[in-house]
């Protein structure tokens, strides 16, 4: 029971990275903004990584939006924060690729490794911002309501909806559990202890499956009969679509440019 | 006094009047194990008026909640399991083949209302039942508006659930099953953990709705102000059943039943609520 949760209007973890705002991207249907995601992700990808301008240009386009969107840009980089792992890898490439060595500020480096790196660094920052500008502009409903739409597979919808509502519920047991023993005097200080927390994790385990059962009977007892119902929410219209299209064709026109420079270049290196 | 005998007069009970096809309740010799073979309910008799308002009392482990889900066919004959004994809804009998219908209008509420509200906003959320009823569009979000000033919370539909108070999410886990246009109102506990304040409102919101209304509970007071009529239920039977103010001053009923009313609470001195009159905003 949450007797004690009553939250207010406070953020919390379910209400996902959502900042609340009225600018064009938080107005586009999720649909659209999923679409639009994919295939500027999918472009990018395919775009030749000895173009580094075509890059540059994503990158504009990107920052644009997020200036359009109005996040602070403090926010923004707090969030890309989560590309820092692949980053690490990204920088060690270099050192260890194996193939012809550059001479850099006077370390012997991997030429591949290098365009490796900067391969991994350039589009996997260009997909942790695309991602970013998606997840403060869309609610985790909408997203739901947008990945029903898209025909994702129901089933996939509805295990995401059910985390996105109960994941709350559940972190608040866990709370209430970890305040109860630290209250008997409990403290986490070696690996000994793992035995206690993972007892904790079972019951949270049976708490939480105990109330998928009961969540069930509540569905079924208002006529429940296998399929969640489709939730409703602004259809996109034609013009936003064509938006997103117009966007995405300019993209796709920075990637076939680069790719015809590439082929050129090839085509130079090889002639000479 | 008067007033109390000449209510418990009016009171129909179920050996006296047989019930004519209109009870909106009807159950008969309701007995059931649990698999493990805990026998929870031993013949129970149950007859519930069209419009009345009943509370079940009893302790702990008396079969409430067993006996609540019997009445939408979670439990019973028409699950399948090792049940006996009839139950009929507005003349219907609860079956397999007459579940969606039960369902609709039996209007079950759960105790805790996280259990209940599983959609991502308070509007998806009592949109659900009348879309599983086959509502769409205008009709339905008619519907869902209707239901949610019956509990005066429009206002927040936009919201997820997580973001309101208890006794909030307690009240629109009530117009979850009031969208479905129920005819009868069970409420699980409908008064725990709520505060003074929440409790009041929830007591307001119920009395003005007009339908059947069963409640279970262990607030006696509760249960004087808003229900007319109680059914005691201990170990699995029904052990009393009469007006609710003779039966919350009758101490040696109370104590063998382990009920018991606050300190120094008198409950002559409760003003029932009045009965609701039909309002337009609710068929």
């Amino acid at each position: 029971m949450g007797a004690g949760h009553a939250h207010g209007a406070s953020r919390s973890v379910s209400d996902g990275l959502y900042l609340p705002g009225d600018t064009p991207l938080h107005r586009l249907p999720a649909e659209v903004k999923l679409v639009g995601l994919l295939a500027f992700v999918i472009t990018v990808v395919a775009t030749s990584r000895e173009q580094a301008w075509a890059f540059g240009v994503y990158g504009l386009l990107l920052l644009g939006l997020v200036a359009l969107t109005r996040l602070r840009p403090g926010t923004v980089l707090r969030r890309m924060v989560i590309e820092v792992p692949f980053l690490v890898f990204a920088v060690l490439l270099p050192f260890v690729a194996l193939g012809e060595r550059v001479d850099v500020l006077g370390l012997q480096l991997s030429v591949d490794g290098l365009l490796g790196g900067f391969n991994i660094l350039a589009k996997g920052t260009l997909g942790v911002l695309a991602a970013i500008l998606l997840s403060a502009t869309t609610t985790p409903r909408d997203l739901i309501v947008g990945l029903q739409r898209l025909r994702v597979p129901a089933l996939f919808v509805t295990i995401l909806s059910f985390m996105v509502r109960y994941l709350d519920v559940v972190v608040d047991d866990m709370r209430r559990m970890a305040l109860a023993r630290a209250a008997r005097g409990f403290e986490a200080r070696h690996l000994g202890h793992v035995p206690v927390v993972a007892k904790a994790a079972g019951a949270l385990f049976i708490r939480s499956y105990e109330r998928g059962e009961r969540v069930h009977l509540a569905m079924v007892s208002r006529g429940f009969t296998g399929t969640m119902p489709q939730l409703s929410a602004p259809v996109p219209t034609s013009r936003q679509w064509a938006l997103v299209s117009l966007a995405w064709m300019v993209v796709a026109s920075v990637a076939v440019t680069a790719a015809v420079a590439g082929d050129r270049t090839a085509w130079l290196v090889m002639a000479g | 006094m008067s007033d109390v005998s000449r209510h418990a007069q009016d009171l129909e009970r179920p050996d006296a009047a047989p019930p004519g096809p209109t009870a909106a309740l009807e159950l008969r010799g309701v007995a059931f194990a649990y698999p493990d073979g805990h026998q929870a309910l031993f013949g129970v008799d149950l007859i519930v008026r069209q419009g009345e308002r009943v509370a079940v009392l009893g302790p702990n482990g008396a079969g409430k909640t067993t006996l609540l889900l019997h009445l939408n066919g979670i439990l019973g004959q028409a699950a399948g399991s090792n049940a006996v004994g009839t139950v009929h809804v507005g003349g219907v009998e609860v079956s397999k083949a007459t579940l969606g219908e039960v369902r609709r209008r039996v209007g079950l509420v759960f105790q805790d209302p996280d259990d209940q509200l599983f959609m991502p906003t308070v509007r998806d959320d009592v949109a659900f039942g009348p879309t599983n009823l086959g509502l769409r569009g205008a009709e339905l979000e008619a519907r869902v508006d209707e239901a949610l000033d019956a509990v005066g919370m429009r206002a927040l539909g936009d919201r997820p659930p997580h973001h309101l108070s208890f006794g909030q999410r307690r009240r629109v886990a009530v117009s979850t099953v009031l969208a479905m246009h129920c005819d009868v109102l069970v409420l699980d506990e409908p008064s725990s953990n709520l505060d003074p304040a929440s409790r009041r409102e929830l007591l307001d919101v119920l009395s003005a709705l007009p339908v059947t209304v069963v409640v279970v509970t262990h607030d006696l007071p509760f249960a004087l102000e808003l229900c007319e009529r109680s059914v005691v239920l201990d170990a699995g039977s029904v052990v009393h059943d009469a007006h609710t103010l003779e039966i919350l001053q009758d101490p040696g009923l109370l104590a063998r039943h382990r009920l018991e009313l606050p300190v120094g609470f008198d409950p002559a001195a409760v003003v029932p609520r009045g009965r609701a009159r039909p309002s337009p905003s609710i068929p």
